[in-house]
């Protein structure tokens, strides 16, 4: 199966302009909120129409601007798990499950597919978030959908129950055989579930990869940026080497012409005795954060200062390594097998 | 006394509450699918709200009566609209019309409209969000509607005087009958049906309130 998504919709100060594939298994969408992941959901399953492009899955048109063709969102058959769930407050969750055209004969194995036998005759208020969340999934399965989208499914619940939920719906999207389109802001949710993301950003997709080449190797500045990685640098490339103008040190790598920008992820770095090279930092420790199982580290490199604010690196480093270091003397390296280099 | 001013009054209101609830109430519903449309039917709608009785009671008159087409139509089904209590229905229902619509339509924009993208995405066909999902949410907000529509088509008295007329026994309401018994200086029926009035009229503004508030203390 082959969503194939390229749509445009211009709104007075935002405009969503998105273009992606997505074959079987989970496709993760990773943006801030107000990035247009919702409105793109919103658009592929017809209760929102833009402005031109096309949507297909498979070989069914579902919108096509330039033919004319815009299936309502009936005859689309893309289940929607809405991110507050959308359960009909005037039905009980056996209506709520049998009330679309398919629901009414899978109704009972649904209710058992989802652990929800005994709540039958209860209404969604009498139900607990996790309850309404497998309700709202049997709901949106028993309707038989082509297709299925994901929409900030946990936001609304505890961390504890987030990660025993995340397990149940990895489950079911490995069943469901079919697209899964995973919207979320979060991206260890998004890294954990999907595999293949792409990055949306002000409407539009900054990056489209596999997860693990996307976390580790993003290919743009603001898709480094989107999975966590706050320590990027200007490059400046001559004779010497090439020189990390945001940081003030020099990496002895290859050639790297083209290249506008380095990256290196927080964890990515190596301890020194002493400062054995151009490319180690010296660091200047400018303030620690202690978080439950490790310690971040925000540093610049001694005496260096450049205009913008990318001077200021993070460090993150587990409880006891950090202890044992001598903080006055603090010499780091970036890995140089896991730094990333962007162009834009 | 005649009560037969109470019976005509309850006959031609209740009518006109059934018909007008299940036009308002779909009416309503129609222009909350087509947005495009609102500003339009809204002002058609709501203009019995501000015009005149009187102006009701000749548009209603030119538009049922002998010579029209409708008017004509309708008599050859021996249905007669003039100095009948149909006329007091139809004059009922113009000047409550407006309430009930405007009621229903409040209430179906409360729906959040989630649920209507939720039932689409399932499959779900309008009819059938129509009967399962957006009346019954919307249906506590309407019975104010109903009451008033009731309680305003019970008021009516200048349209109704004009297409019904005022035939003892046979269209004279409550309202009409107070003013009949002032013109002929019966002082103590007019007041008797005043009281009557009254009550009925304060009977009802009190449900609606009292509903109201226990509608607002459920949503808490």
């Amino acid at each position: 199966m082959k969503l194939t998504v390229d749509i445009r919709k211009k709104f007075k100060d935002f405009e969503l302009c998105v273009d992606f594939e997505a074959g079987n298994g989970v496709f993760g969408l990773l943006g801030p909120s107000g990035c247009g992941k919702s409105l793109t959901l919103r658009c592929i399953a017809g209760i929102e129409r833009p402005d031109s492009g096309i949507i297909r899955l498979d070989d069914k048109v579902l919108f096509d601007s330039s033919a004319g063709i815009d299936l309502s969102p009936q005859k689309r058959r893309v289940g929607y798990l809405f991110q507050s769930y959308a359960l009909f407050p005037n039905m009980t969750l056996e209506q709520n499950i049998s009330a679309s055209p398919c629901g009414k004969k899978n109704c009972s194995e649904y209710i058992s597919l989802f652990y929800l036998n005994g709540l039958e005759k209860h209404y969604p208020h009498e139900l607990s978030g996790g309850q309404k969340q497998r309700a709202a999934l049997a709901r949106m399965l028993a309707a038989e959908p082509e297709m299925v989208m994901l929409d900030e499914p946990f936001s609304s619940l505890d961390r504890d129950l987030r990660l025993r939920l995340e397990g149940k719906i990895a489950e079911i999207s490995r069943d469901f055989g079919g697209t899964v389109l995973f919207v979320s802001h979060d991206m260890d949710e998004v890294f954990r579930l999907s595999d293949k993301v792409a990055v949306i950003e002000n409407g539009r997709i900054v990056d489209t990869a596999p997860k693990r080449e996307l976390f580790e190797k993003p290919n743009t500045v603001a898709s480094a940026r989107l999975t966590g990685c706050m320590n990027i640098s200007s490059l400046v490339c001559d004779e010497q080497g090439v020189f990390a103008s945001d940081w003030g040190i020099t990496l002895p790598c290859g050639h790297k012409a083209g290249y506008g920008y380095v990256g290196c992820r927080a964890q990515n770095f190596e301890i020194c005795s002493e400062k054995n090279g151009a490319d180690v930092f010296e660091c200047e420790i400018v303030r620690i954060t202690e978080n439950m199982f490790s310690y971040t580290v925000f540093f610049r490199n001694k005496g260096y200062i450049s205009a913008g604010e990318g001077h200021t690196l993070v460090f993150e480093t587990d409880k006891d390594t950090w202890h044992k270091l001598d903080k006055e003397k603090l010499f780091l390296r970036p890995v140089h097998e896991k730094l990333f280099y962007m162009v834009k | 006394m005649d009560i037969s001013p109470l019976i005509i009054s309850l006959e031609a209101s209740l009518i006109a509450t059934v018909i007008v609830f299940v036009s308002g109430v779909f009416t309503a519903w129609a222009v909350t699918i087509d947005k495009k449309s609102k500003v339009f039917f809204d002002t058609v709608f709501s203009l019995p709200m501000v015009l005149p009785p009187t102006v009701i009671g000749f548009l209603l008159l030119i538009l049922f009566g002998k010579n029209s087409f409708v008017g004509e139509f309708l008599s050859r089904f021996g249905i007669n609209m003039v100095f009948s209590l149909n006329g007091a229905v139809a004059a009922a229902f113009t000047v409550s019309f407006p309430i009930m619509y405007t009621t229903a339509r409040g209430a179906f924009e409360q729906v959040d409209s989630i649920y209507i993208d939720a039932a689409k995405t399932i499959g779900m066909s309008r009819l059938s969000i129509f009967t399962r999902i957006r009346l019954p949410i919307a249906w506590p907000g309407m019975i104010a509607g109903i009451v008033l529509t009731f309680a305003r088509a019970m008021g009516e008295f200048g349209a109704t005087i004009m297409i019904a007329g005022n035939l003892p026994g046979r269209t004279q309401t409550m309202s009409v009958a107070v003013y009949t018994a002032m013109q002929s200086g019966n002082r103590e029926l007019a007041s008797r049906w005043v009281a009557v009035i009254l009550c009925i009229s304060f009977l009802s503004i009190i449900s609606v309130r009292l509903w109201n508030e226990y509608l607002g203390r459920k949503k808490k």
